[in-house]
Formats: structure tokens, sequence, C-alpha cells
């Protein structure tokens, strides 16, 4: 510890000894002993829940560390924050992005660093851009007002943000999962542009490919542990996979695909249109039977489903569930009819990060827990939370505890918990493995072969065609709001599939579709 | 520094801040003074505050849902008059009766304009609270309404085996609102619009009747506040209620109930209430210089809400 600046030519960057964290008596990070250099790529990789979030947002300054040492350029810190952090050349771009969304994207990029004189603004932000620009090969309009941009404009937004602020060290947690495959192209060119210019990034990620494709070392962390460093050409997706699960299991093993018992169609969509984009869509689902929605980003997918299940108004055609159309189709009507949705996004959408598990889980089913005066029955609720949680295998496996403190692939589980709970006829599945660890991955998969060998139906939407692929017995492709054709899966490469929506798409040009190739 | 557990912190202090101040300035003052640590003083300061305490407790639930009501000082003030005016021209009991009513309404008209226009509570109540105080004038016809009778002042004057009334009426509706926040699904439902609105909404929640919900019970509230003080002074004045909205928004903050929704309790805004009443009191019983007391109040709030604040931080 006390030869830290001399004997070393040029300190790590980043040197964490001992580290460990925990979160309301939870720990998720243990022991931790790592060293970032200068000027290179590290990668993060884990399960999630693993603990790579954690221990890059304690490099960034979000967290401190409950216990341990963190030392930045040989100098150990205390008080760590964000502003500390950035003070000493490490920026933090998050999951959640932090942008301002009335202001314009040169005023987000200098926020904070405006030139001035005595507190009157001076020059132009406008002037300062293209440098950061050509660091970046980003190609924003920078006096476009930043509440139009879509996830992954905003993210462009932070990298160069960090990149304005002169960071020496950026730690990027899930930079590209809203991004398409050009712009993880185009992230890895601007990583690779930072380590040439001697800075260094910290690549938070849990797509292996990305990961494998730019980083020079790669820490993998499995139940808040290290388990090794290595240098990344030493790995491969086989040998990270088995070191994050600690066993041999392979990435993609897709649950047997029950043949659906003939029972009858349990959800007929005809001509369904709405003000959302849905034009025409006529689709059915069987008991038991699983069908995919494969379509690119921002085909109408999740539009469709809403309008289906009415969380967006119809403006014509009829959805008929078991035979029955009712009228008025909302939310309200349908969870009480058996046709759910569990939403794509956990944060936004699905769960209330203020509440613990079981009142997550039995939020959209209070009336049947409901006893005289409106008394919540506590005990049943507590059962029926212990059933799920052991189902589901939701670690850590307490009713009580607060979802915020889950991991992200523990709080999807919960999610689909708080959806499946009253065995629902139908269940639209909207991107039910984003942003999940392998093995959470699998239980979820499990999970929804076992809906429907339930004799559910399920509607399953996934930007990871892939899994579609794997898991559906049919599948409709959609495009502009409309369905265009059903394709049989089984068989089917990820390949073929985009080729087709690719054809779909002609015309519109943007490399949008290849966003599905994460 | 980085050994301790922020979060932990970070939830005792915000659970338990108030609390702890609270112990702390009631030991102090019962070591400054003798005649503070008294049966007599300490129900005059339950008696006393048993409005605002009930004021207090409603807001907490409007807040934990995500909303503000800056209303409930105008609505005390409607209340107030008419229960005066009624008890004056028809009956005391009727007048004690309607407070409460009319309280209620004035807050379903909260709730509706909020979600039918979708305006944030915060504007809405504060263009509301100015319609309630031109009612308010209009119904007192700007002038006061003294209203004499035993059957009308019983319920701020009274007491019952030794204890105010109005200490019963308050303790029960604290006890009833915290069962309704923390026992029934309505309670659930609220933690959970002001939680996440959008989850709630998802979950096919009708947020909009929730958050009515609550409006209702802080102009109920209001209003039962209304009836209370009104009965104890025996007199109906459309200015009554004035900055009380503001006392009651500031207890319910002290107690550590985020601004944001989605957490906090009934107990805690209590606990608020009696705070900010200890501090009053200290300066009366210790013959402080009172110029001092709303310097001092202040300084409390800030350091309570600074401490909730500073186990927030990451």
């Amino acid at each position: 510890m006390a030869d830290a600046s001399e004997a070393d030519p040029a300190p790590p960057c980043v040197s964490v000894r001992g580290v460990g964290k925990s979160f309301g008596g939870v720990s998720v990070l243990r022991g931790i002993d790592l060293e970032i250099g200068q000027g290179e790529i590290h990668g993060l990789v884990g399960e999630n829940g693993a603990g790579k979030s954690t221990l890059g947002k304690i490099i960034g300054g979000y967290h401190a560390a409950s216990e341990g040492e963190l030392r930045v350029f040989g100098e150990p810190v205390s008080n760590w924050t964000p502003n500390e952090a950035l003070g000493r050349g490490i920026a933090i771009m998050h999951q959640e992005l932090q942008v301002v969304p009335e202001l314009t994207v040169a005023q987000n990029i200098f926020l904070g660093m405006e030139e001035h004189r005595w507190g009157v603004l001076a020059g132009s932000e406008l002037e300062r851009m293209p440098p950061i620009v050509a660091a970046t090969g980003f190609d924003l309009d920078p006096s476009e007002k930043v509440s139009g941009l879509s996830i992954a404009d905003r993210q462009k937004i932070e990298i160069m943000r960090a990149l304005a602020r002169e960071a020496k060290v950026i730690v990027m947690d899930e930079p590209t999962s809203s991004l398409s495959a050009d712009e993880t192209r185009r992230l890895h060119a601007t990583m690779r542009r930072i380590r040439e210019a001697g800075g260094t990034v910290v690549y938070v990620s849990h797509f292996l490919d990305n990961i494998l494709e730019v980083c020079d070392r790669i820490t993998v962390l499995r139940d808040g542990e290290l388990v090794r460093t290595s240098d990344g050409p030493a790995e491969t997706k086989e040998s990270l996979v088995s070191a994050m699960l600690g066993g041999g299991r392979s990435e993609t093993h897709f649950p047997e695909r029950a043949i659906p018992p003939d029972r009858g169609t349990v959800l007929e969509v005809s001509g369904l249109s709405s003000p959302n984009g849905t034009t025409d869509a006529t689709f059915k689902i069987g008991r038991g039977e699983i069908v995919g929605l494969i379509g690119l980003v921002g085909s109408g997918r999740s539009e469709i489903a809403r309008a289906v299940i009415g969380a967006d108004p119809a403006s014509g055609g009829d959805v008929l569930l078991n035979g029955v159309s009712y009228p008025n189709r909302s939310l309200a009507a349908s969870t009480r009819m058996g046709l759910v949705m569990a939403p794509e996004d956990r944060r936004r959408q699905g769960l209330v990060m203020t509440m613990p598990v079981r009142a997550n889980m039995t939020l959209p089913h209070l009336r049947s827990f409901a006893a005289a005066l409106g008394r919540v029955r506590f005990r049943k609720e507590a059962r029926k939370a212990r059933d799920l949680i052991g189902h589901f295998q939701i670690k850590p496996p307490d009713p009580d505890g607060n979802v915020f403190n889950f991991s992200g692939g523990n709080q999807q589980k919960v999610l689909l918990a708080k959806w499946l709970l009253r065995d629902p006829d139908v269940v639209i599945l909207d991107e039910p493995s984003r942003g999940v660890d392998v093995g959470a991955r699998q239980r979820i998969h499990e999970a929804i072969a076992e809906i429907a060998s339930k004799g559910a139906g399920v509607l399953l939407i996934s930007s990871e065609i892939d899994e579609v692929l794997g898991l559906a017995h049919r599948a409709y492709l959609v495009s502009g709001g409309r369905i265009e054709g059903e394709i049989d899966p089984v068989g089917k490469s990820q390949g073929e599939v985009l080729r087709i929506l690719f054809g779909l798409q002609a015309g519109s040009g943007r490399s949008a579709a290849s966003e599905s190739l994460q | 520094m980085i050994r301790v557990d922020r979060h932990r912190i970070a939830w005792f202090l915000q659970t338990y801040a108030v609390l702890v101040i609270g112990v702390a300035l009631f030991v102090l003052l019962s070591l400054l003074s003798d005649s503070f640590l008294t049966f007599r003083n300490l129900l005059n300061i339950l008696n006393q505050n048993a409005p605002l305490a009930i004021m207090a407790s409603a807001m907490t639930l409007v807040i934990i849902g995500g909303g503000f009501d800056l209303s409930v000082g105008a609505t005390f003030a409607v209340a107030g008059v008419t229960a005066a005016w009624v008890a004056l021209h028809v009956d005391p009991y009727v007048g004690l009766l309607i407070a409460p009513l009319v309280g209620a309404a004035l807050g379903l008209i909260n709730g509706v304009v909020i979600t039918r226009l979708n305006v944030h509570s915060f504007l809405a109540t504060i263009a509301t609270s100015l319609v309630f105080k031109g009612v308010a004038i209009v119904i007192s016809d700007g002038r006061l309404i003294p209203v004499r009778l035993d059957d009308f002042t019983w319920l701020g004057r009274d007491k019952f085996l030794g204890v105010f009334i109005a200490v019963y009426v308050f303790v029960a509706f604290a006890l009833v609102l915290t069962f309704v926040l923390n026992r029934t699904t309505l309670g659930r439902k609220i933690f959970s619009v002001g939680g996440n609105e959008e989850a709630a909404i998802l979950s096919g929640i009708r947020t909009d009747r929730i958050k009515i919900a609550t409006f209702v019970i802080a102009g109920l509230a209001a209003g039962l506040a209304a009836a209370i003080s009104v009965s104890r002074i025996s007199m109906g004045q459309a200015s009554a209620g004035t900055g009380l909205e503001l006392q009651a928004i500031a207890a319910v903050i002290l107690g550590g109930t985020s601004i944001y929704g989605g957490v906090g309790a009934v107990w805690r805004s209590v606990a608020g209430v009696l705070l900010l009443a200890l501090i009053n009191n200290g300066f009366n019983i210790l013959n402080a210089d009172p110029f001092y007391r709303d310097l001092t109040t202040g300084l409390v709030i800030l350091g309570a809400v600074g401490i909730s604040a500073a186990g927030r931080r990451r």
C-alpha cells in the first residue's frame, strides 16, 4: 500500500482493495481486489446480482463502499461522491441516463461548465462542439432539444459530456442495452479512441460478445465475489459464461417446446386498430401456445400489445378472450378477465420500487386479498409471496424485502410473479428477459414454458430474436404497427428472420433493423 | 465514512429523526422547567394541537400519494364558518356534523379538478384555496359568527375522564388513518400511486380515484379540525385557518415522509406536530423572547429535514 506511486512509473488509475458493499443489510460485494491500469478497456461481467454494476458505481463515486479502500491514481479517496470522482477524472455513465430533457444537446453536454463572465453566459456551446463530435464520431444536432431524442441518442450525450470534462476514466454501466448494432460498433470505436488517447474505460455489460470485442482485460464476478481478472484475448464466450456460472452451463439452452394440446383458441384479435399506430392487427393464440411478435425496435410490437389489453384505446376491431368480447376494454377489466401484461420497463412501468416484494406481487390482485373493511389479508399474502419466491427462485427469499435492493434479474422475476400470481388465461410478456443475467434468463424461459404447459396462451415480445425463435410455437412479423406475416420459428435462424424483417422495412434506410442483433 | 452502511442509517434517520429530536427536546424542557412535565401542561399541548394533528395525519396520505394540498387552511375556514352559521340558524349538533362533510366536499372538488384537468395538485390547490377563502367570506358576510351554545362548544372544551374530548377525536382519527394506510387495500394503492404511478396504472389501479380519495380525506380532516376549533373559541370567522396548511405540511415533512411520494407514516407526522408544539410550549414556559420562536422553529425543521436528506445521499 505504501509503495504506490514511486515504485511504479504509472500507478493503476483505480485500485480497489478489499472492497465490500451491502444495501440494507444485504451484502452484494465482498472482498474485491482489483487494479485497473491506465489506457485499458476493462470489462466487468457477471450475472445480474453478481455485483458488476455496484462495483462500477463504487468506482464512479455513485456508491460509497461499505468496507475496503479505493485508490485513484495512487491516492486513497474518502468522501467519495460523483462530484469528487469527476474532480479526479472519473466519470460514470449510468444505466438510467441523467440528462435534462428541456435543454439542447450542446447545453446538456456542457452542463455545469458553461463559459461565462460574472455568471452571465458568454459564447456559444455550439462552437465547443466540433472537437467532441470529432472524438466520438457521434452525429447529433447540437441545438436539438433532448426531450425529443431516443435513449440511444441520450446515451451519446452522456459519453460526450464525460469527454467534454476530460475524464481520464469513464465507467459505462450497460451502455449498449438500447443501442443498435451499428451504434454499438461506433461506441466501441469511441472506446478505442479513448484508449489511444491514454484514457481508461470500465465497461460493465452483460453482452459478452461486446465485452470480448473491445476489452483488454476482463474481470468476472460471481455472487458478489471476484472470480478472476484476465486478459481479454485469452477469454472466450464459453470461458466467461462458465466462470460466471461457476459451472459449465451453456448460454443458449431453451427449454423443450411442448406441443400445445389442441384445445382451441384463447385469444382472438381481429382487425384491431388504435391511435397508437396499431393498424388492422389480426392474430390468434391457442391454449398452451407461445406466440411471438417479432419486429424491429419501433415496429409497434409493444403498441399492439397495449391496444390488445386496453392500455391504449382502440379505434376499431375486436378482441375475443375465451370467445367473449368485452366492450370498454381497460387494463383493469382485462386483468379481471384473465388477460395480463408484464410491461417491458420494470423500473418505470413494472414495479413500485418503494414497496416490498409481497406488495408488488399482489398489487393487481388486491381484490382477492381483501377482507372486511378493505383489510389486506397479510398472512394469505405472505404465503402466496413465499410460494412465488420459491417457484421463481427469487433472491434474497424475503417477501418483506424492498425490491429497490434487488438485482435486475430478481426484480424481473418479481415482475413475472406479480402477473402470474392468479394463473391468467393469456399473458403478454414484453421483453421478459431484458437486462437479465444468464441464470435468471434461464429461469424465466423455463417459467414461460411452464405457463404455456399449464394451458395459458402466451404472447411473447422480445427484441432478442433468438429468444422468440427458441421459445415460441408460432411467430408473427410486425412492421409499422401491422402484422405482416407468420413464420414457423422452429429451425429458423436469426439471420433468416432478420433478412425478412429488413425486406419489410426496405426504404426506411437506417440500421434500426440490426438493433435486435444484440 | 467508507465503513458505515449508509442505507441503514438513511432508513433509520428518515424513520426516527423526528422522534430522536422530539425526545431530546422533551428531556431538555423537563430539566429546564418544573412546569413542563406536568399532566396539565402535556394535556394542554395535546389539546391545543389536536386540530393541526388531525390535518397533518390526513396530509400524510395526500403526500404519500404523490400530491400536495395547499387548500386545507381555506377548507378549514369554509367548514368553520359553515358550522357556526348552521349552529346558529339551524342546530348546533348539525353544525358540528356538517363541518367535516363540507370539508370532504371541498376535498372532492380538489380531487376532481386535479385529476380531470390533469394539473399538479400544488397549483390546483393554490387556486382552489383562493376560491374557498372567497366562499368563506361570502358565507360569513365578512363578519365574526359568535356561537355561545353549550351544545356547540362541548366538542372543543369539555373533558371526558379528565381528558379533552378533542384529544380522543385526534387520537382516534390518527389511528383510523394509520389502519387505512397500513392495513387496507386503499392504503396499498395510495403507496403505489405515489411510488410509481405508471406501474399502478398498469396494475389496473384507477389512480385518479385513489388521488381523489386522499384529497377527500384531507378535506374531511380539515373540516373536523375546524369543528373542534370553532367549537372551542365559540366563534366562526373567515380568516381562521390561514397558514395551517403550511404547518401541516411542515409537520409531515418533519416526520420524514418523502415529498416525492410513496414513503411515509401517519404517526411520524403526529410526532412532527408534537415536536413543533414542544418548541412553542418551551418558549411559553421558559418565558423566552417570542421574537426567536419562528426562527427556532425554522431551524429545527431545517435540521430535521437536513438529517433525513443527508441519510438519503449515497
